[in-house]
């Protein structure tokens, strides 16, 4: 048990909670009898504050551990503190892929179902709950085992509720079988927005992944030129090396805070530029590692501390297919207020899950690193909530640090629905975290 | 919870009354401000800032009456405020203050009592049982309301200018010993403000009005700066004149 400072990944807000590291299901049972208020956290890896609590327990689940053998059919049960990296690193010698990555192979099993993570393929594949079979979770009502047929609503509640609905102890999921550890990619580049979506909405489809780099930094006629980059796995048949080794951990690192100032909008136009230009005009059937593909940002640890003292927000909205306009709105009231962006990624999202929290829309998603610090930023920001919740559209707990309760109200609407499963395990509002205290998730 | 950008939900105004405080108030309410308790001396002023705080979107606003002039309140004032709020208190602002006409006041022991209480004692006082309650939450902020008249102290306003010279170094240190608590404190140097504080004063050049000073206050929160300059010119230009040889000083502040 230790006093602990703790942040999320964009390192805006910290607070101090008692860091405590159980073991097993009684241990967390214990911790939650214990305990006032409790929240889980695995590897810090959303961008807000959705993993501490401030004056709290925050439980560690990194030593929830435990992979099983994969069956035959690709079922597996990984303890919640099990990180991707580690259950790909179990999984893809034996030809076996996790159905859904985001960006990054550093989340655990439990964060990615809090989150209810999505990947470059969740208008094919749904997001990460859609791949769950059973949970074992730790409510304070008790320890149970959910899945879509034993207690949907809690289990549905749990997928995408940011922990707020009990502890997740092991998941039971289906992997996805790949025969190599390349991903054959198609990438295409862009000279304006209205050039990409047109592309996604006519092609997508015929892609398992898909993925669009947008620069929010230039104006005019070039405004939002983007890249395209669409795959799937590769076929043993198509690559002439059918390889099925894990990737490696990074070897760079940023070894300290960067100064608040170095990703500045000349620096950002600056690098924008350089890899617009280093992206092949058109090029097809090109073979990638899996982890150049997927996990691009897993190249250079701590990158986030390039964005110095005060951080970054990460912004990231879904809008039904009907409001595509609000992506392009969005761009153009950033790259006019002069606030730097760094690379906007847009998607494509497939039908939402069941569960009361579901952040996907079918439609767009587009998601934007903002470092803190100019002083239009936070004014910006309420003005595209605005924006969002004129097209229907909603943002994403797990990058959110700066919404207003007023807002989550209307953006989820079956919000009550979400808190009445909350109340039934949680009666006395044991789980909590600062970002449910901030937009009022607790109950009541 | 604080957002961010340093915007908070509940915060606790201590001289909660005051043009300053009503300004940063205003436009704390207008972000994400929804529940303030706002503590001064007179009720009725008390009440109509906590009407004008839900005018800009504050959804739940209370009082608490006190007098800076005994510091024996302030651990009481603090409490009370605290659990009016009755959340997590993401913001306590400490603006009281008093400024008197030194050269009616200097020779008389019971009215410099009353300016070191108001600007120095009373606000230390309630700091002590702020950062209590604030490192046991493991979060939250402290604004202290100094002066840029603290950086170096004048004949003309020696009492005033040296309380908040004490309150400031005090505050600097006090800063520092919340370190790693999830606690943070910033000081908020004014320059000179028009507000009912400052009433018939001779004008002076870096004067602003109170929005600006609000203005500057969100984004010193936004930054975390540990000093929040208003204007924030005041900063460099008393690099040079806290250096200033003393006859120098004295022939620029005093004319």
């Amino acid at each position: 048990m230790s006093r602990t400072t703790l942040s999320g990944w964009g390192r805006t807000t910290q607070s101090i909670a008692t860091l405590e590291t159980p073991r097993d299901e009684d241990d967390v049972a214990r911790d939650l009898n214990q305990s006032r208020e409790v929240i889980a956290r695995g590897l810090g890896r959303s961008y807000g504050d959705a993993a501490q609590l401030s004056g709290g327990v925050v439980l560690s689940n990194l030593e929830l551990g435990g992979v099983s053998p994969i069956d035959l059919d690709g079922t597996i049960s990984v303890g919640a503190g099990v990180s991707l990296d580690e259950l790909l690193a179990f999984s893809i010698p034996q030809g076996w892929f996790v159905p859904v990555t985001p960006g990054t192979r550093q989340v655990t099993i439990g964060g990615a179902v809090a989150a209810d993570v999505h990947g470059k393929n969740h208008h094919v594949d749904g997001s990460f709950g859609a791949h769950v079979k059973e949970m074992r979770i730790v409510t304070p009502a008790g320890a149970l085992t959910i899945s879509p047929t034993s207690d949907a609503e809690l289990f549905w509640a749990t997928i995408g509720g940011m922990g707020l609905t009990g502890v997740v102890i092991s998941v039971t999921l289906t992997m996805m079988r790949i025969e190599t550890n390349q991903v054959r990619v198609d990438t295409e580049r862009f000279s304006d927005l209205d050039g990409v979506m047109a592309e996604m909405l006519a092609n997508d489809m015929h892609y398992r992944y898909s993925v669009a780099w947008v620069d929010c930094m230039t104006k005019g006629a070039r405004m939002g030129r983007a890249i395209l980059t669409r795959g799937d796995h590769a076929t043993r048949r198509e690559t002439n090396k059918p390889t099925l080794t894990a990737p490696k951990s990074a070897k760079l690192f940023v070894p300290f805070d960067a100064p608040s100032g170095l990703l500045n909008p000349l620096t950002i136009k600056a690098f924008n530029e350089l890899w617009f230009r280093s992206a092949p005009k058109h090029q097809v059937g090109e073979f990638q590692a899996l982890s150049t593909f997927f996990h691009p940002l897993d190249g250079l640890r701590d990158w986030n501390r390039l964005y110095g003292r005060r951080g970054f927000v990460q912004y990231q909205f879904s809008v039904p297919d009907e409001a595509g306009d609000t992506v392009v709105q969005a761009i153009k009231r950033l790259s006019s207020s002069g606030v730097p962006s760094f690379l906007a990624v847009l998607k494509r999202f497939g039908p939402s899950n069941p569960g009361p929290l579901s952040f996907p829309i079918p439609g767009w998603t587009l998601a934007l690193d903002l470092p803190v610090g100019p002083s239009a930023l936070p004014r910006v920001l309420d003005d595209l909530d605005e924006l969002v919740l004129g097209a229907s559209g909603r943002i994403y707990f797990a990058k959110d640090a700066r919404l207003s309760p007023e807002k989550v109200r209307a953006m989820y609407p079956r919000l009550d629905e979400f808190l009445a499963v909350k109340n039934r395990v949680d009666p006395e509002h044991q789980l909590a975290s600062d970002l449910a205290r901030r937009l009022d998730l607790v109950g009541s | 919870m604080e957002n961010a950008f340093g915007q908070p939900q509940n915060v606790v105004v201590l001289g909660g009354s005051s043009d300053i405080a009503r300004a940063i108030t205003k436009k704390l309410c207008a972000a994400r401000t929804h529940t303030v308790v706002l503590a001064g001396r007179n009720q009725s002023l008390l009440d109509e800032a906590a009407a004008e705080a839900r005018e800009y979107g504050a959804t739940s606003t209370d009082t608490v009456l006190f007098d800076a002039e005994d510091a024996s309140n302030a651990q009481r004032t603090v409490s009370e405020s605290f659990e009016k709020v009755g959340g997590e208190i993401d913001l306590v602002i400490i603006a009281v203050g008093l400024l008197e006409d030194q050269f009616k006041i200097e020779n008389d022991a019971a009215a410099v009592e009353r300016m070191m209480m108001v600007n120095f004692t009373w606000p230390v006082v309630a700091l002590a049982e702020i950062r209590k309650r604030l490192v046991a939450q493991g979060s939250g902020r402290i604004l202290v309301i100094s002066s840029v008249a603290s950086v170096r102290v004048r004949r003309v306003m020696y009492l005033y200018a040296g309380a908040k010279a004490g309150l400031d170094r005090l505050c600097d240190g006090l800063a520092d010993s919340l370190e790693g608590t999830g606690v943070s404190l910033q000081l908020l140097r004014p320059g000179v403000v028009r507000s009912k504080m400052t009433e018939g004063q001779k004008p002076v050049p870096f004067t602003t009005g109170v929005n600006e000073v609000a203005e500057n206050v969100m984004k010193g929160l936004a930054s975390g700066d540990r000093v929040i300059w208003s204007p924030p010119l005041l900063r460099y230009l008393f690099m040079v004149l806290r250096h200033l040889p003393k006859p120098v000083w004295r022939k620029i502040m005093e004319n």
